[in-house]
């Protein structure tokens, strides 16, 4: 008992001692400049960054003096891992970089190692290949719409946007059997047939699309908190965002024309009839409009494709390259012969090098392939918009309060497996 | 020098003039440009081709790494042009011990991509503002897309044991 009542007694001691006093609760504020400043860590598990991304803010008060992303917690080494693997086994792993927008960056790949075999790809692949870019880019904004406005206190908006976007990833389950891990776009063509029935499927979705967009205007475009919170929010100069490297809807919304899929055409681009979305305001509202725009955009494309898809050959006839026809392999001895060549050895890409930029919903995305002419990349370097775009990130925040911080990040549009790779 | 071709280039052929025996050599295949420069005037040529060519924007900087040939590595350029839609990559040869002069005061954007060359390839750049490595940790031994290392790492991020 002796030694229980001690305890308690010294617990009591201890506790008075905690009790901090009133002086201590409401301590006269220390004005020193040095003493408003603290520095704030956010991330790398803070819901607003989308993934894991780390930002260290200094503050004083409520205004950002300083801000410093940390990357690389999603560093997976794809670069690395491309060099070790055939030609055709890196497809799958481009799915892996950007995850929203994995169609794109299979695409991107697949015109990379084309341009380098000089292969030609036949007009319905190239035709299906733009229409499932353009879902692709439908897939990727209404994420970003929907978390975008969730982390602004819209929430709403949240349950809209995926309602759709689970409608795109059945396409995608429909035409490759995965629903985001696509892998449909392969070096020549594409991977599959497309299924029966898929232009029913995708007419369904994208003619009652149009009114889904005017839903989402009508909830936000107007809105008086959603302006407050992002009108005026997030402005760096055109000049600065150019000589970052910044690209994408961010320099649209600043003014800037620009689109690849309109200066340097691929995939036959330019047999389609679609704008490019600009506004001057440059800042998150502006950003938002612009992406709001290309989804209208992105629609007129799919309905064009949908109405213009020719018939013929999905992949190119490339022996030796691209894998034979099951069919044939049962009569035909050499086509027997190149399926196993390419199974086992992978197929030779010439010696040389290409940079293949495409449109990807974040911006410029680019891949150098450096090949040295045996069966696997000898280089390749993801140039991924996300990357490049976050080095905005300090020139939008500092000086601007810590609350706007969360609107600008939205507006960058982050994707961090494609930051980081 | 200057294959055919490049000479009557509207960025190589004037670039040559400008800056003689800058340009080692030229390259011209599938419709890109590549321009082999003398390392140590990478960045008058840079700020040049900024200043006076239109390239406002460098889209990306990244290396090759050709072990165990020497120089080993290849630093590459991809520019930009916005305003006349062009690019061009200027490509400089370097070996393991060679440093080579940042180009972040040229382009801002130019900062994280040299960050990335330093940390995976083990290139260093002087007078860059922050040289820290930016995917790996910052105690990590070893510089992973070096061919010389292999794809399962030398060892694990966290404690063996």
């Amino acid at each position: 008992m002796d030694k229980l009542e001690t305890h308690v007694a010294s617990l009591d001691a201890e506790h008075e001692l905690a009790m901090p006093g009133p002086g201590d609760l409401f301590p006269e504020p220390d004005t020193a400049p040095s003493a408003r400043r603290m520095v704030l860590n956010m991330g790398p598990q803070h819901p607003s960054t989308h993934g894991v991304l780390r930002v260290l803010l200094e503050l004083d008060g409520e205004t950002i003096l300083r801000a410093r992303p940390e990357i690389g917690y999603l560093h997976t080494g794809i670069e690395k891992e491309c060099e070790v693997k055939k030609w055709q086994q890196v497809t799958p792993l481009t799915d892996r970089v950007d995850y929203l927008a994995n169609l794109i960056n299979n695409l991107c790949y697949a015109l990379a190692v084309e341009k380098l075999l000089q292969l030609e790809v036949p007009e319905m692949a190239q035709w299906m290949r733009v229409m499932l870019s353009e879902l692709t880019r439908l897939n990727s904004h209404l994420v970003w719409l929907g978390t975008h406005a969730l982390d602004m206190g819209a929430m709403s908006m949240f349950f809209y946007c995926f309602r759709e976007r689970e409608d795109i990833l059945k396409i995608f389950e429909m035409f490759s059997g995965q629903r985001m891990m696509t892998s449909y776009i392969r070096v020549g063509g594409l991977a599959l047939e497309p299924p029966r029935g898929w232009q029913k499927v995708v007419s369904d979705f994208i003619n009652g699309f149009d009114s889904k967009v005017d839903e989402y205007e009508e909830l936000l475009n107007a809105n008086p908190i959603w302006m407050q919170r992002t009108k005026g929010v997030g402005i760096v100069p055109l000049e600065t965002l150019i000589d970052l490297g910044v690209t994408g809807p961010i320099l649209r919304a600043a003014g800037l024309k620009i689109d690849e899929r309109k200066d340097n055409p691929y995939s036959g681009y330019e047999k389609f009839d679609f704008e490019v979305p600009t506004y001057t305001g440059n800042d998150v509202y502006a950003r938002f409009l612009v992406r709001m725009d290309e989804m209208r955009q992105s629609t007129r494309i799919v309905k064009q494709a949908l109405a213009g898809m020719p018939a013929g050959a999905w992949i190119a006839k490339a022996p030796g390259i691209i894998l034979p026809d099951r069919e044939q392999m049962k009569t035909q001895m050499e086509a027997l012969i190149y399926h196993f060549k390419i199974v086992t050895e992978g197929f030779p890409v010439p010696a040389g090098e290409v940079f293949q930029v495409v449109e990807s919903p974040r911006g410029q995305l680019g891949y150098y392939i450096v090949s040295n002419g045996s069966s696997k990349p000898h280089r390749l370097f993801m140039r991924t918009p996300s990357f490049a775009n976050l080095q905005s990130i300090p020139a939008m925040l500092e000086g601007r309060l810590l609350a706007d911080s969360i609107a600008s990040m939205g507006s960058i549009d982050l994707v961090l497996g494609d930051v980081d790779r | 020098m200057l294959p055919e071709p490049l000479a009557e280039h509207p960025v190589a052929g004037p670039l040559d003039q400008r800056f003689p025996g800058a340009i080692v050599e030229g390259k011209f295949a599938l419709g890109e440009v590549s321009l082999f420069i003398d390392p140590a005037r990478i960045v008058e040529v840079c700020s040049a081709l900024k200043q006076d060519f239109a390239f406002e924007q460098l889209t990306g900087v990244t290396a090759v790494d050709w072990w165990p040939q020497e120089p080993r590595f290849e630093i590459v350029y991809q520019l930009h042009s916005i305003s006349k839609n062009r690019r061009l990559r200027l490509k400089v040869r370097i070996s393991e011990h060679d440093g080579l002069d940042s180009v972040t005061p040229v382009w801002r954007g130019a900062n994280w991509y040299e960050r990335e060359v330093f940390d995976l390839f083990g290139v260093t750049f002087s007078n860059h503002p922050d040289l820290e490595r930016i995917m790996m940790p910052a105690d990590w031994e070893g510089h992973p897309l070096r061919k010389d290392y292999p794809v399962h790492g030398h060892r694990y991020s966290y404690a063996d044991e």
